[in-house]
């Protein structure tokens, strides 16, 4: 076990030097430079600009001081966008996507398990095919519309419930909803398939032999196996939930993480996007891990310990 | 196959549970967000993003400026209603030491001035804020606001050898002759010459190199190898001695006594108190900006929540990146008891939709904006709210002039003329803007100029007369424009009506914000997209940006005669004369037309009848202090 997640992190290392990699060069061949502005900034200004944030170094000096940096003093850089460092604003953004993407994954195994297990027990049956319609339709209708509709229709009409904003305790719920709705039809999908293989073995068919409830076999026997898709998926969706999502903070004032992702990039601000970027892939590998952990617990045919020796 | 028809009943219970919650909650709030705010006293204002920072001089925007104004108060305050009123500020009383030529101006400050932490305002904070504002180190966008000070710009730019020379009698050549010489830094140099540098950024490491190795500089011909050894030898000598340039230059601004200011400037600006409104020229507290740092150092601590300190009507209270922004009153504001309100809380809303409906739900007073798409939809059904007011601002075309077939005027004049403004308007942009009938957008005093007319048989007439009779010859042109939804519709629009007056071919090229500004400053576009918001409310806003060396021309046009009108206009004091010269310098650029004038500016914004006391204002600017929430009876919803 100890080896399998060393070995796990280990590659989870090679992994983000690749991530990183890729997105010092695609930064690097961004047109433009963090301090074009409409504004008249001389030449000179801006040689002074680059000074400060050491982008008049040579390429490969760049790529280098970047991680060392972050391996030395855990310093992910100076925003050149906001103005602060890119700690600061994860640190400050990151609580607030991990409520979120909690809140969410409530909201995605709250609404997707149970519709994923009526379903694969009703198989076939008009409640399966109605609620495999509304699962496709939630992984089909963006958050772009999920979002505005939740505003004006639900928001709109409920005092106490506000169309936008954080900090009181309710404004976590609608931002919460969209963002877990896909994931939540995504669960129903995964469940009842998973569920349905589960269901057609042998030791269901000796359980339900043996006298069992229905609701005890469901639950006890098959659920185990059957869930066994929905956790391999949901590592790396939770660690996307978590890590915010520039759609759902927009639509919502939620001053997540996800928007940094995008106006980074937009900014040409590449400390923010790099330190995002490499803070996400972290965030994965972790998830990843994770769930194959979990799985394996679920799971007694992987043997965690095995697979890595 | 198994059934159990039970099996899931208790899983949905969670999801109950959370509903009856939610409605539990729901129950409880029944005074709106705004009602609330209104009762405390706080305004609740929509404000696009977060901003940069709150340090006036790292700053360079309209939302930044949103914030600073309610934290820091210039020299003098901008008039609740009415445009171009100077009302005392920091300074009590105001005057040019000759009114016949108000190139030198003095300011006396009151002697009743704190910072907000109680120790006292002096003219010595000012000239340290616009030491700090132009120091090369701090490397700030917005410097060349104070240009018009004397040797601001010298210092600013590290203008060493001009420094050093210009009053030498030891040097032997006149200092204009030696314009060619790349003291500043020369992006289009090779990467490993000093010329990429800048003769006068070169330390004293580097200067010893050029001495042992003088073919790592490319001089003119015209300086004499003499000349050449004098600049290096004195510039390392300078170097060496560890002195800052600072010490070279004789600088405007003084301070006689610590409640006057006396102001030095290159040339007489009789709208010199208006540019002071701007937070360029702010004053920053000198005991506690040096506490976090040195002069020249951008990042320090001293604009954080728990340490900055600012002489306005308000003082920060709270700052959650990304969520809000609330000052509150300050106490030892001079004027403190004439405040109207006891804060304001300001939201970076980026998305417009959500700002709206964040308005339409009673949760702010005033928005940033209105989404174009909601304009119509608010008018129905929030009229009462509905802003639409004359902004200081231009939108237009550019034209590069390097390039065929904007190289001919005609060719100019005709793309101009065949623009129907009030069509774009009325269908696609739909903000009662107003077409544009010159460049610098009408406001007190100066003659609005109204030679951009629509007028496409002339147009077709002119375009012949280039050589391109119904548009035969022309080469496809591009259009370069943002990515922005409304960039998109407005350029299909344009494309559609030079097709049908001139039978021109417009290709749209959509990129994103910094490639598309990229693009222009390259001059690698055709047509460009553009427009230009007042920094200040005078004419040369918008006329001195047009002159060759300017950073925001982008189009290659200049004209001599354009610069010496402006020049005049410069050593001009007489107000009715001045804006005369400078109405005849628009009149030559317009018939020119390096750039075509679409409209002017109108801001449509959403505001709450609660809000008292907030008038149009052309620039914006609105002052808060004047400001008061009364609670009325037609709140939305």
């Amino acid at each position: 076990m100890f080896r399998f997640i060393l070995g796990r992190l280990l590659q989870g290392l090679l992994v983000l030097l690749a991530l990183y990699t890729i997105t010092f060069f695609l930064a690097k061949a961004m047109p433009g430079e963090p301090f074009t502005t409409e504004k008249n900034v001389s030449e000179t200004t801006k040689q002074y600009l680059r000074k400060l944030y050491g982008l008049e170094k040579p390429l490969w000096q760049q790529y280098i001081i970047y991680p060392s940096k972050i391996i030395s003093a855990g310093d992910f850089g100076v925003s050149t966008s906001k103005g602060r460092p890119v700690n600061d604003i994860i640190s400050q953004s990151f609580p607030v996507s991990l409520v979120l993407g909690l809140g969410a994954l409530t909201f995605a195994i709250g609404i997707g398990v149970p519709i994923g297990i009526i379903s694969a027990v009703r198989r076939n049956s008009w409640v399966d095919w109605s609620l495999m319609a509304v699962a496709m339709v939630g992984i089909c209708v963006p958050a772009f519309t999920v979002g505005p509709l939740l505003q004006i229709l639900v928001a709109a009409n409920i005092p106490g419930l506000k169309v936008a904003g954080w900090g009181s305790p309710l404004d976590f719920l609608l931002p919460a909803f969209t963002l877990g709705l896909v994931s939540a039809a995504y669960l129903a999908r995964l469940t009842r398939g998973g569920l349905l293989e589960i269901l057609s073995q042998d030791f269901i068919r000796t359980a339900h032999s043996k006298g069992l409830s229905p609701t005890r076999v469901i639950l006890k026997h098959a659920l185990r196996g059957g869930l066994l898709p929905s956790v391999a998926y949901l590592g790396p969706a939770f660690a996307a939930m978590i890590s915010g999502s520039f759609i759902v903070e927009t639509i919502f004032q939620v001053p997540g993480m996800g928007q940094h992702f995008v106006n980074a990039a937009i900014a040409r601000d590449e400390f923010l996007l790099m330190g995002v970027a490499l803070f996400f892939g972290f965030l994965i590998i972790l998830m990843n891990l994770a769930s194959d952990i979990l799985t394996g617990l679920l799971d007694p045919r992987v043997r965690i310990g095995k697979e890595a020796s | 196959m198994l059934t159990a028809n039970n099996s899931t009943k208790e899983t949905p219970s969670s999801w109950l549970i959370l509903s009856c919650l939610f409605f539990l909650f729901a129950g409880c709030e029944s005074e709106t967000a705004v009602d609330k705010a209104t009762r405390e006293g706080i305004l609740l204002m929509g404000n696009t993003a977060e901003p940069k920072g709150l340090d006036p001089h790292i700053v360079s925007g309209v939302l930044e400026n949103n914030i600073i104004s309610s934290l820091f108060e210039g020299l003098v305050v901008q008039h609740p209603s009415k445009d171009g009123v100077a009302l005392p500020g920091v300074a009590e009383k105001w005057y040019p030491v000759n009114k016949a030529r108000p190139d030198e101006w003095i300011f006396e400050l009151r002697k009743d001035v704190r910072w907000s932490d109680g120790k006292p305002l002096t003219a010595e904070d000012f000239l340290f804020a616009f030491r700090r504002i132009l120091t090369p180190d701090l490397a700030s966008d917005y410097a060349f606001m104070l240009f018009y000070i004397k040797d601001a710009e010298p210092f600013h730019k590290s203008q060493r050898a001009y420094l050093l020379f210009r009053n030498n009698d030891e040097f032997p050549l006149d200092w204009e002759s030696l314009k060619k010489v790349d003291f500043g830094p020369n992006e289009k140099a090779d990467e490993k010459s000093f010329n990429r540098l800048g003769l006068d950024h070169l330390d004293s490491k580097q200067l010893e190199e050029l001495k042992k190795e003088p073919g790592r500089f490319t001089w003119p011909a015209s300086v004499s190898e003499d000349v050449r050894n004098l600049i290096i030898d004195k510039s390392l000598e300078f170097s060496n001695s560890g002195r800052d340039l600072w010490d070279l230059i004789e600088f405007g601004a003084t301070a006689p006594d610590p409640h006057t200011l006396r102001v030095k400037l290159n040339a007489p600006l009789p709208f010199l108190p208006e540019i002071t409104k701007h937070y360029t020229w702010f004053p920053v507290p000198k005991h506690v900006v040096l506490n976090h740092g040195s002069i020249g150092e951008r990042f320090t601590e001293w604009t954080k929540p728990q340490n900055l300190v600012g002489n306005g009507a308000f003082k920060l209270k709270s700052w959650r990146f990304n969520d809000h922004i609330e000052v509150e009153r300050n106490p030892q504001y001079w004027d403190a008891e004439n405040v109207g309100i006891n804060g304001i809380r300001f939201l970076p809303i980026a998305n417009l939709f959500t700002e709206d409906r964040m308005f339409y739900d009673d949760l702010l007073h005033v928005t940033y904006t209105i989404a174009p798409e909601l304009i119509e939809y608010s008018r129905k059904n929030y009229s009462q709210y509905m802003r639409n007011e004359l902004y200081l601002g231009t939108y237009f075309i550019r034209t590069n002039v390097t390039r065929e077939p904007f190289t001919d005027p005609r060719v100019r004049l005709a793309f101009s003329m065949a623009l129907d403004q009030e069509a774009i308007i009325d269908n696609v942009l739909q903000g009662g803007q107003k077409p544009a009938g010159g460049l610098v957008p009408p406001f007190g005093g100066y003659p609005v100029s109204s030679s951009v007319k629509f007028d496409p048989e002339r147009a077709q007439q002119l375009l012949a007369e280039a050589g391109y009779p119904g548009g035969k010859g022309l080469p496809d042109i591009e259009y370069l424009t943002t990515d922005k939804e409304t960039s998109k519709a407005t350029a299909e629009a344009m494309q559609a009506i030079w097709k049908k007056h001139l039978g021109a071919n417009i290709k749209i090229k959509q990129m994103e914000w910094t490639s598309y500004i990229t693009n222009m400053f390259d001059k690698n576009y055709d047509l460009a997209a553009g427009g230009w918001i007042g920094d200040y409310m005078d004419p040369l806003t918008f006329l001195d940006m047009w002159m060759k060396d300017a950073g925001n021309n982008r189009t290659g046009w200049h004209s001599e005669k354009f610069e010496n009108l402006l020049d005049r206009a410069g050593q001009t004091s007489d107000p009715q004369a001045r804006f005369k010269l400078l109405a005849e310098a628009e009149g030559i650029f317009l018939d020119e037309r390096p750039i075509l004038p679409l409209y002017w500016y109108t801001r449509n914004y959403l505001l709450h009848t609660d809000v008292k006391g907030w008038d149009p204002l052309l620039l914006d600017n609105h002052p808060y202090k004047f400001l008061k929430l009364q609670r009325s009876a037609d709140a939305p919803r």
